[in-house]
């Protein structure tokens, strides 16, 4: 007899290993490497490290390689295992300033301490496709200037703050642990660190087209890149049996501090105001579209008018994270029979209760 | 540290075991359940309320303890096996362990708000015994018709003010008592008549 | 602490036994207890990342894995229905992780997740049921924003789901809502039930066995207690009815299951069978005795 989409284990076990062999593609193919991954597509590592909160190459090229390339399903990987470790503690918060930048401009002042550097950027590349990548030349090393890790850039945003001009990063909270969005349910209205949390989780897509939205007049955003840096930060953490932060690890992290114009108060001389942005490894476009989002959301703090989605922090909140967003937009594919036949059910009954009275409506009529 | 008393012998098995007779006994209110996973009771709390600890509070969760139920053996125990701050004031923790001499017995602890009801705290109260005591009857979600208990060494003044705490609803304390190795639920839901 | 992983045993030696970590499952389970000390109540929970996705039950197998245990009997369905892909692959995922006995037995199953139904077959004292709910709150579709309809709930002010039940009778002539019907739970909180059909309804009121709802995505865990009121909104004039089949199942010849409508071919000619696939079968084996 005819089974509707009952499948079965057979029909899943076939799948499974069906999307196997298709990850596999064609044999005369080599295999890819998570170190061809890791190195040659490494802002797809980037963005899936950054999204998944949790940073590991190796795991996050597995989790590419496993998903055929698919960043959104990696994403999901590399979080569901993330979840299932156990929980340490947490690191003393990163200093930026102490990067070791391989990168680092600011387009709100010609020249800053430190220098404008360029670094590896798309963005004076012509798009213009290089048939040479095509073959399978060597390519040689670039010239490079040999890194001074004693260099240090001063942070724009910090030059700006002594003069008063723009506003000081919010206190650091001590001895106060940040709610952690991974195991504490959301409530709203969020704090900002628990905003800044789910922007660093939350879809690049999702977020650029926002923070453009923000750009467009939906919000009432006047940006200016204040900075954004590219490079290596220590990470520290504190041993409870030794009572002083150790480095543990370096980790490459993307900074944007945006800077945005405030009218100011009657009270409040005017001041600009910041949206902050921080994203693992070279993820320029995720940090500037979140520091964009992070300073409309901060529209009711500094009160401004809350009129666009932008700004809303539940809508921004509930819809930025990809991995339930792809979730619950698939899961129509599951059946939904049951609840459609009782939908048919209602439909049919109210469809025979019209065509009765319409028929009686002619009858009558005939009748008169 | 060797004379802390051991914790369960199979975490995720026994904690799985012993949480699913208290859910069973949360489910029926007044139904009287046997924690047995071969614990014996740290300093003056019983097993049953040693059990409740090993399976449901860890750091996440702080704890307070009645002047007459703590010492360092059970702070101790606490420490090593749930690493659970202990709070000094009644009304900051999420579990309460206590005993029937606190009077009134409700009052100080956190009920959570009509927006975050779940913001409340469970009271772990040793009882001498729970049977024998004042007949008591229970009406409300989890029984089918009614229950009867008889809670020993509960005070006369139970009935009138766990009526008082519970106009508070959806706000309130949610009870467990505690005997030997024996335990009953009275969720913040149930009426309780003489 | 002496407790972190362990090992199951069970080939997947790097998870924890059920998968999640025994402090994820202490939080579960205290949210649990919430839940059913307060019932229709949704209690916010540290939902975690599953490997399945998000809308396809995360949240009721957090709750089934914060209470399973070896001594269990896992029945899994989906519209009913034991082998539907779904519940195939949850049913799979605890036989892997937790080692637990399955079976397609409504009365041998000690724990049933499902999704959609609640089985034809009566629930017993001791029993749980585990719904997997995609929106936990009835009023959501009327008012988006969970600051508006928590409130809503705090101060027991559900006028909005009565002025839209009665608009659907002002246009329609019945209450035209035919699955997620809202109820009352213990004459205090309005509740989704789920996307169960209305059908079902009836079902969850002074039900013997447990009722645990868990909504993964959303993070919010609820429960309705053994021998709980579950009333169906509705108003005198319009009471609330559950859907009528003119047709019988074409296998087990049931009068009064809810059915499937399965379109045979290119015709359109159509067969109604049971959607509770275990109920079906029961039937079928009785008549062949």
């Amino acid at each position: 007899m005819y089974v509707a989409v009952k499948g079965g284990e057979t029909a899943i076990a076939h799948a499974l290993e069906l999307l196997a062999d298709r990850r596999r593609g064609s044999r005369d193919v080599p295999e890819l490497t998570l170190d061809q991954i890791d190195q040659q597509l490494a802002q797809s590592v980037d963005r899936v490290m950054t999204e998944g909160s949790c940073y590991d190459r190796q795991l996050a090229a597995l989790a590419i390689k496993q998903a055929r390339g698919d960043l959104i399903e990696a994403i999901f990987l590399l979080r569901a295992y993330r979840t299932t470790l156990p929980r340490f503690g947490h690191s003393e918060p990163i200093d930026t300033s102490r990067m070791s930048a391989e990168r680092r401009i600011s387009s709100t002042f010609k020249d800053v301490p430190g220098g404008q550097v360029l670094g590896p950027t798309f963005d004076y590349t012509h798009r213009l496709l290089d048939f040479s990548l095509m073959a399978n030349g060597e390519r040689p090393t670039a010239p490079t200037a040999p890194i001074d890790a004693a260099q240090i850039f001063p942070r724009v945003g910090d030059i700006l703050e002594r003069e008063g001009m723009l506003e000081p990063p919010p206190p650091a909270d001590a001895g106060v642990s940040t709610q952690d969005i991974t195991r504490d349910p959301l409530t709203l209205p969020a704090s900002r660190p628990v905003r800044l949390q789910a922007l660093a989780r939350g879809d690049e897509g999702f977020l650029l087209a926002l923070g453009y939205s923000t750009q467009r007049g939906y919000g009432n955003n006047h940006p200016f890149v204040g900075e954004i840096r590219f490079g290596a930060v220590p990470v520290s953490f504190v041993p409870e049996e030794l009572g002083f932060p150790i480095e543990i690890a370096e980790i490459d992290v993307t900074e944007c501090d945006m800077v945005n114009q405030f009218a100011g108060s009657h009270d409040v001389p005017p001041q600009f105001t910041r949206g902050y942005g921080l994203a693992f490894g070279h993820a320029e476009r995720k940090a500037m579209a979140m520091a964009l989002v992070d300073r409309a959301l901060r529209a009711e703090e500094l009160s401004e008018a809350v009129i666009s989605p932008a700004q809303d922090e539940e809508f921004v909140l509930a819809h930025s994270d990809n991995v339930e967003a792809s979730g619950f937009v698939q899961h129509l594919k599951l059946p939904h029979y049951v609840d459609f036949q009782s939908e048919l059910v209602v439909v049919r009954a109210l469809r025979a209760e019209v065509e009765a009275r319409q028929q009686q409506a002619a009858l009558d009529q005939a009748a008169e | 540290m060797s004379d802390i008393a051991l914790g369960l012998a199979d975490p995720a098995h026994d904690s799985q075991r012993l949480f699913r007779t208290l859910l069973d006994a949360f489910a029926h209110p007044g139904r009287i359940v046997s924690l047995t996973e071969g614990l014996a009771g740290v300093g003056s709390l019983s097993p049953a309320a040693t059990a409740f600890l090993l399976m449901l509070v860890d750091r996440d969760t702080p704890l307070w303890f009645s002047p007459d139920l703590d010492s360092p053996i059970v702070r101790d125990f606490v420490r090593f096996h749930t690493g659970a701050p202990l709070v000094a004031r009644e009304v900051d923790a999420q579990f309460a362990f206590l005993t029937l001499r606190r009077a009134p017995l409700l009052d100080g602890f956190a009920i959570g708000t009509d927006l975050y009801p779940d913001r409340s705290a469970t009271l772990v109260i040793e009882v001498p015994s729970l049977v024998g005591g004042p007949p008591l009857t229970l009406r409300g979600p989890g029984i089918e018709h009614q229950a009867c208990v008889g809670i020993a060494g509960l005070p006369a003044s139970f009935v009138a003010e766990w009526s008082a705490h519970r106009a508070l609803f959806p706000c309130g304390v949610d009870l467990v008592f505690v005997a030997g190795t024996e335990l009953m639920a009275l969720p913040r839901s149930i009426a309780v008549e003489s | 602490m002496p407790d972190t992983v362990q090992q199951n045993g069970h080939g997947e030696g790097a998870y924890n036994y059920a998968y999640l970590d025994e402090q994820t499952k202490r939080m579960i389970r205290r949210a649990i207890l919430k839940a059913v000390a307060v019932p229709g109540y949704q209690v916010p929970f540290g939902g975690r990342e599953m490997p399945l996705p998000y809308g396809w039950g995360t949240g009721g197998i957090q709750v089934t894995a914060a209470i399973i245990g070896r001594d269990d009997t896992l029945k899994v369905i989906d519209q009913g229905a034991d082998d539907t892909t779904n519940a195939v692959s949850i049913r799979r995922f605890f036989a892997r992780v937790a080692g637990v006995a399955t079976t397609t037995r409504t009365e041998e199953a000690t724990i049933i997740q499902t999704r959609h139904r609640v089985p034809e077959t009566s629930l017993k004292d001791g029993q749980i049921l585990v719904f997997q709910v995609p929106i936990p709150e009835p009023l959501r579709m009327l008012e988006p924003r969970e600051t508006e309809t928590r409130t809503l709930h705090a101060l027991c002010e559900y006028g909005v789901m009565q002025v839209s039940l009665y608009e659907s009778i002002a246009r329609h002539g019945r209450i035209a809502k035919t699955y997620n019907y809202p109820v009352l739970v213990n004459g205090r909180y309005i509740m989704s039930p789920s996307p169960i059909p209305k059908f079902d309804n009836p079902k969850l009121d002074r039900n013997p066995a447990l009722q645990l709802y868990g909504a993964g995505r959303e993070k919010r865990i609820y429960a309705v207690p053994p021998y709980t009121s579950v009333k169906s909104l509705d108003f005198e004039d319009h009471p609330f009815e559950i859907e009528r089949w003119t047709e019988c199942c074409a296998l087990c010849g049931s009068t009064e299951s809810f059915l499937d409508e399965m379109i045979v071919d290119d015709t359109g000619k159509r067969r109604f069978i049971c959607s509770d696939t275990d109920y079906c079968q029961e039937r079928q084996d009785g008549q062949r005795r």
